[in-house]
């Protein structure tokens, strides 16, 4: 394998973009990491995604793969030779994995968007509408030690990064997220002892800065 | 394989459950269909898919699967007979995975509200934008079946599977607003498979007849319409 050459088109602050940074670092692959500036994004990246013109972008000895969920997936399917595996072996546990990552991109991403983009009465119900989904979740893991059972795996690599967002949306939305969702917390604790998965999240400092910086560039007060 | 075994909540002109109808034909897996009624959900219904509660939702066992794209990779996984839904190479793989999620969140909502808008401004914009989709995934068809039938080969696959599912409603569109979408003289390759998908024999069993559906239409548009007065 000392001949592929991997490229990941990222923005530090991206949730997306962490996934599959972690997925990259658990499988040891070595990769050039390129920020990319989506107020003037490359030509590389508009080349290389010209669909939906989003990060992360893997780019697999010039091919590229595109959408944070499918990278993923293609790593772990080509580098299978490399443990862990990710994806759960079973058929079943394979879909609930599917499922609640799907759950996460189509439920999560919107709820904190809506807490540092709204006020007032529509911030309260993205609020609402965030600690629901997340408590959800919490009732998904229940008294296991990670989503994926033992060990870290596809669902816990795909709601780990949010918790690099969670300081930001706590301070917008003024409230705790542990006072709602205690066993989340802890288990998100436990996923950042692993190194792939620390050295993959942004710092939530930085994050929080991104967002006061995105709040004034759209007028959001 | 006990029919008891495998049960399918559904309805039969979801073109999300005709997804998961293919996915079980093609590998000639025998399953109970149970019809829903989407304006009186069953108990089964909300207990197996109490998240969304919506159709499609699988069954195995006392295991349910919901989500028509996860259905049809799970049908993929768990069967072995008959030839894999979804490429074998892992790039080609990538490849569909990314054109399913295409269809399905930016292609698949805008035949259903071009053929249920009232106004004429609506209408051009989404339109065209139906028109370039169908361009984009021209490309696409060209890039993914190397020269073959379908976007899966020489069989039926996991993205003519997902595209597919829609070929019924968008010709209900097409009579609706008296335009033709999936023209042959512009989108000349993409209407080539199409012809091709809807002439299979597995898939002649699932899709339903454009009548059948225009008739449903015709009653959801008067349901609509003596609900607004």
């Amino acid at each position: 394998m000392g001949d592929e050459v991997v490229v990941l088109l990222d923005s530090y602050c991206s949730m997306f973009g962490m996934r599959v940074r972690i997925a990259l670092a658990e499988k040891g692959i070595e990769y050039e990491y390129r920020e990319e500036n989506l107020g003037n994004k490359s030509s590389l990246l508009l080349e290389m995604n010209p669909v939906h013109k989003k990060i992360p972008v893997l780019i697999h000895n010039g091919k590229p793969i595109c959408e944070s969920l499918i990278i993923v997936q293609y790593i772990d399917e080509v580098w299978k030779d490399k443990s862990p595996i990710l994806l759960p072996s079973d058929p079943y546990k394979r879909a609930q994995a599917r499922f609640w990552a799907d759950f996460v991109d189509k439920k999560l991403y919107d709820a904190g968007r809506g807490l540092w983009t709204k006020k007032g009465e529509e911030q309260e119900a993205a609020k609402k509408d965030f600690i629901e989904t997340l408590k959800l979740l919490e009732g998904e893991l229940g008294d296991k030690s990670y989503f994926g059972g033992d060990s870290f795996g596809f669902l816990d690599l795909a709601l780990i990064t949010f918790y690099s967002w969670f300081h930001a949306y706590e301070t917008c939305g003024n409230f705790s997220i542990e006072d709602h969702c205690p066993k989340l917390i802890a288990w998100a604790k436990r996923c950042m002892q692993k190194e792939s998965v620390s050295k993959s999240l942004a710092d939530p400092n930085k994050v929080y800065d991104f967002v006061l910086f995105l709040k004034k560039k759209y007028n959001v007060e | 394989m006990a029919t008891s075994n495998l049960k399918l909540l559904g309805m039969w002109a979801c073109p999300y459950v005709n997804r998961a109808q293919f996915a079980l034909k093609i590998k000639s897996i025998e399953y109970e269909f149970i019809e829903e009624n989407p304006y009186n959900r069953s108990d089964i219904l909300v207990t197996s898919n109490p998240f969304y509660k919506k159709i499609p939702v699988l069954i195995h066992g006392d295991k349910p699967i919901c989500e028509s794209l996860i259905i049809v990779q799970y049908v993929d996984d768990n069967w072995a007979t008959g030839p894999s839904t979804l490429p074998s190479d892992a790039y080609d793989r990538a490849l569909a995975r990314f054109w399913a999620a295409y269809i399905s969140d930016k292609w698949y909502p805008s035949p259903k509200l071009l053929r249920e808008a009232q106004v004429e401004d609506e209408k051009t914009p989404l339109t065209e934008k139906i028109s370039a989709g169908l361009l984009l995934l021209e490309e696409a068809f060209v890039k993914c079946s190397k020269g073959k039938p379908y976007f899966g080969g020489d069989n039926i696959g996991y993205l003519d599977i997902v595209l597919g599912s829609s070929l019924a409603w968008l010709k209900v569109t097409e009579i609706v607003v008296g335009i033709k979408l999936l023209d042959q003289d512009k989108i000349p390759t993409l209407s080539g498979w199409a012809d091709r998908f809807c002439s299979d024999e597995d898939v002649k069993d699932v899709l339903p007849e454009t009548e059948k559906l225009l008739e449903l239409h015709e009653k959801i548009q008067a349901f609509v319409r003596d609900g607004s007065k």
